[in-house]
Order: C-alpha cells, then structure tokens, then sequence
C-alpha cells in the first residue's frame, strides 16, 4: 500500500503542502479563488520543533483506532484508504481524541477531515507530494508496517 | 462449521460480527436482538432530536450489513438464559440457540431511582435507545416545558438536542456540577457557564423529592412544573442474564483481556462488562462506543479461534455542547499542569514519569498525541515533555520514536 511519507531532512517548513492539499480539495480549479483571503482546512499540517518540520498527514493505519472510534460509523477503510463520511460526521471530535498523529481536523463546516491522498479529487494523486519543492515528501510502498 | 450467537445488537455486537468475520468467514452468526432496527450510533440519538442526523445516516453499517456479514437477526426476542454446560442460549418465545461460542453484547439500562410519584407523571421518557429519541421526537411540541433529572453526558445530549424544539429546559442533578463523571469542580462550571448561555436552566445539588402529575416537588423546596420528564439518572450494566446463568458478576460482568467470562465459551464485550482502566489499574465498566467496539471485535476474534486482546482501555470522551468541546481521558491523578483562559482550560496529570490523564476544554489540540501517550504508557522523560505540555505534537518525540511512528525516514 502506497503511502505519504516526509523526510524531515529535507523539509523546508514552507507550508507550501497545506496550499497546495487546500487547493486540491477545494473543488476549485483557480488557486487564487480558492484560496486566496480565506483561512485555509488542509489535511496536511507542519509540525515545528526546534530544529525540525515535517509535513504530517494520516497514515492510514494498518488498524486504525480512529475507525473503531467513530461513534457516526462514518470513518471507514475500504482497499487501505480511510475515509471519512462527511454526510455522517456530527463533528463530536472523537477521533481527534484518539488519533494519535494528529491527522485529522474540523473543515470551516466543523466537519471533520482528513488525507485521503487525492484519489477522488482533480488532482488524483497527492498534491503535497506532487507540490513539495524540495521533495520532502513522497508517496512510496515501504516495508514498514504502521 | 460453527455456530456464533451474539446476544445484544450494538456496537459491541457489530464489533463481534466483525471480529469473527476477520478469522471466520463461513461460520454461522445468530444476533439476538431485543430492539427492532439494525445496529445504530447510539450516541447520535441526542443529534437526531436536533435534525443533525436522520433514520438513515444514524445507521451504523450500510443497508446490506447483516447479509454481507452472513448474520441471521432475531428482532425483537431477548435471551432469558444461558445454559453453559448445554451450549446453549434459551430466547423468550421457548427455542433454543445452539452455540460453541456466545458474546454477551447486552449493554446497559437506565436506572430510575423510586421517585415518589414517578406514576402520576404521564408524559416521562428514558433517553437510551433509538425508540426513547424518537418517543420524546414525537412528544415535544414548541410550547413543551422538559424536566431533566439528571446532568451527566445523558441528560446534557439530550437538552442539547432539544433546545431548539422546546419553550425551556431545566436540569436537575444530585451532583453540585454538571456533568460529574467526567469534570471536576471548575472545568464542569465553564461548561455550565457556556450551557447557561444557551438557554439551559439548572438546578444543581437538588434533586425530586416526589411528583405529582406535571409537577416536581424539588428537595430545596422549589417546585418544577413541566410537561415531558426525562429520566437520565444513570443506567446499570445489563449483566442479569449472564448472572442468573451462574456468571461472575461485580459492577459489569467480569471478563479478562480476552473478553472471555467466567463460563466456558461465553464471552461478554462493551457496556455490560467491566474491564481493566490501564490509566488507573482499576476495573471498571467503560461504557464508552470506542471500548464497546475493541471489545466486541476482540470477543470475536477469539471466539473465532484466532487471538486478539484489549488491554488498552480507559475511560475517554469528546463532548461538545453547542459548539464547545470538551475533551478528556484517563485518571486525574498526579501533577498538575495547567493552561487556562476565560473560556479554555487543558489540564495534564502526569505520575511517575507518565501521563495519566488530561482535561481539554475550547481548546483546538490534537487531542489523541496525549491520548496516545496515556495508552502506550509512553515514559515522559523519553521526549521533551515541557514542548509537549504547551502543545500536543509529535514534534516533541525523540527522533527514534517519530521514525518508528512515522514508517520511515522522518
């Protein structure tokens, strides 16, 4: 299974990820309208420390709490994407309790929402990956299971 | 090939269904259940009063659920004995369910204290199940004036999601606070605060000395006239059945991390059983949906004969009242950490070297980094703790763990 991964190495701290998912589900194929004077709802966030960043977006999980937790039934996994029902979802922010990456987050709608790596939008595979300048971040298969 | 049967159809009971499912995909499935809908989001009824839910989206599983899964449903009947040494579970009609291994799904009941008078009242209502939310949908009108006996997580869901559909609410509650189980003095009276706001009347450390008709005679002698009474009290793990069956019970039916009971090839899961809190070490019944569903999927998977333990629960929830959330896990015990504005408050509770517990009110953390670290029993001194406090990120761990959280190269 494909994933997103970061290497923190690499990663500038440019937020540029977080326009770039923004934009991607925006629905909107004008990043100046989609964006541009408005608070921004990625799915992709940059965690700083002191020395470091990197981008952090779900990991879809092997064994996600997040689904068994959904108390709407609308967080599920289906060919090892998790996704989120957003017509289900009462934004009770269960699973920003227990996600224990961070990974998802209200919409302005208090909706919650996540990665779901670009597959059901224009963009068809993920915009952080694709937009990342120093390429920090990559959509790889990898060994380790999560 | 053999024979499952699952007395309860909850959460818990679909946790099981998929539990067994993931080991055993031929076997055959049997759910008892005593009400008459496929498996829904119990904790939504509240959201359905509101109109932020409908019958269809309060669906747990899709529409061919039972199919897909190979289940046979038995609507409406109830279980009124387990025979362990028989195998076999006996329903209310007389027929008997053969089975090599049962799960005990049956979750909890509303307790109602003897109120003197409870009778003469007429329009009274649980707040429990579908069928309570969709009574009380039917009864209240925009003039109804609603009682509610009981400010916990019950009650306060239920004013919520009938604030805007009544002329007034008034909560009840033995406890000086709101919502007592799960918030200390001060966190409950922010909540209480933003809950006053809002329209909702309260009256607190009081409590029904005896009704008579639309009328509560309240212990501190003030009188509550109303029209719907919402008994939201408490409820009681459903453990009879397991009990008169020759099971070992104390608060919930008693399981071990396998979900299995004291009686062979009967296990039990969710509301109805008491289970470990590993921030506390103490047993407790974790009536929560997120414990109702590991536990029923564990049971399921053992019953199945693969393995499968949980050995991480604990007490959690993310409440909001009208837009305003509160957030908490695990034991307040230890140390205290504390960030506080007008309207947000995080507590941490650290011990030995260990997170236990935590309060977040109004505040947009990510809240599961901290939960993590409570159930992974994460040492603190691993990471940098005073980061950490000031902000839930993962940017605090040490690299080693960040790779390990992250898969790779982070």
């Amino acid at each position: 299974m494909k994933r997103v991964y970061v290497n923190e190495q690499w990663c500038l701290g440019c937020h540029l990820c977080e326009y770039n998912c923004a934009f991607a589900n925006s629905g909107l194929s004008d990043m100046v309208l989609a964006l541009k004077g408005k608070p921004i709802y990625p799915r992709i966030h940059i965690e700083e420390g002191e020395k470091i960043s990197y981008a952090v977006s779900c990991r879809h999980c092997t064994d996600p709490i997040c689904v068994k937790s959904c108390i709407a039934g609308a967080i599920s996994k289906e060919d090892g994407v998790v996704r989120i029902d957003k017509n289900k979802c009462v934004g009770c922010f269960t699973c920003v309790l227990v996600c224990p990456y961070g990974a998802l987050a209200p919409n302005e709608n208090g909706v919650m929402q996540k990665c779901e790596l670009c597959l059901q939008n224009s963009c068809g595979e993920p915009a952080c990956v694709k937009g990342c300048p120093n390429r920090a971040i990559v959509y790889e298969e990898r060994e380790a299971a999560i | 090939m053999k024979n499952y049967v699952i007395i309860g159809n909850g959460i818990a009971a679909a946790g099981c269904i998929e539990g067994i499912r993931s080991v055993d995909s031929e076997g055959a499935i049997t759910v008892v259940s005593e009400e008459k809908h496929p498996v829904y989001c119990r904790p939504l009824i509240s959201y359905y009063l509101e109109g932020k839910t409908d019958l269809e989206r309060i669906q747990y599983r899709a529409p061919d659920y039972y199919e897909r899964m190979g289940c046979r449903v038995l609507y409406g009947r109830k279980a009124i004995r387990i025979r362990p040494d028989s195998r076999k579970a006996e329903l209310d009609d007389g027929s008997l369910l053969p089975y090599d291994s049962l799960c005990i799904a049956a979750g909890s009941a509303p307790f109602v204290p003897p109120f003197e008078g409870l009778d003469s009242v007429k329009d009274k209502y649980s707040f429990m199940t579908l069928d309570d939310a969709l009574a009380l949908d039917a009864a209240v009108t925009p003039s109804s004036e609603v009682l509610i006996i009981g400010a916990g997580l019950i009650g306060m869901k239920c004013a919520e999601g009938l604030r805007d559909r009544v002329a007034g609410i008034t909560v009840c509650d033995l406890a000086d606070r709101v919502l007592s189980s799960i918030l200390d003095t001060e966190c409950a009276a922010m909540m209480q605060r933003h809950l006053e706001e809002n329209g909702i009347r309260f009256l607190l450390g009081d409590s029904a000395a005896r009704f008579e008709g639309n009328r509560a005679y309240m212990k501190s002698g003030v009188k509550v006239d109303f029209d719907i009474l919402v008994l939201a009290v408490g409820v009681r793990p459903n453990t009879a059945l397991f009990k008169e069956s020759g099971g070992e019970v104390n608060r919930g039916i008693l399981v071990n991390s396998r979900m299995e009971t004291s009686l062979p090839g009967v296990f039990a899961a969710g509301d109805c059983v008491e289970g470990e809190d590993i921030s506390s070490g103490q047993k407790k019944v974790l009536a929560i949906l997120p414990n109702a569903y590991m536990q029923g999927r564990a049971a399921g998977v053992n019953m199945a004969g693969g393995s499968e333990l949980f050995d991480k629960g604990m007490p959690m929830n993310s409440i909001g009242f009208f837009g305003y959330h509160a957030m908490t896990a695990g034991t307040y015990s230890g140390e205290v950490y504390e960030e506080k504005t007008d309207h947000s408050l995080k507590r941490l509770f650290t011990e030995n070297d260990l997170l236990k517990g935590f309060i977040l009110i109004g505040t947009d953390e990510r809240a599961g980094i901290y939960t993590s670290l409570i159930r992974e029993k994460t040492p603190l001194s691993s990471l940098d703790f005073e980061a950490l406090k000031k902000a839930a990120t993962t940017a605090a761990f040490s690299p080693e763990m960040r790779r390990k959280k992250f898969g790779g190269v982070v």
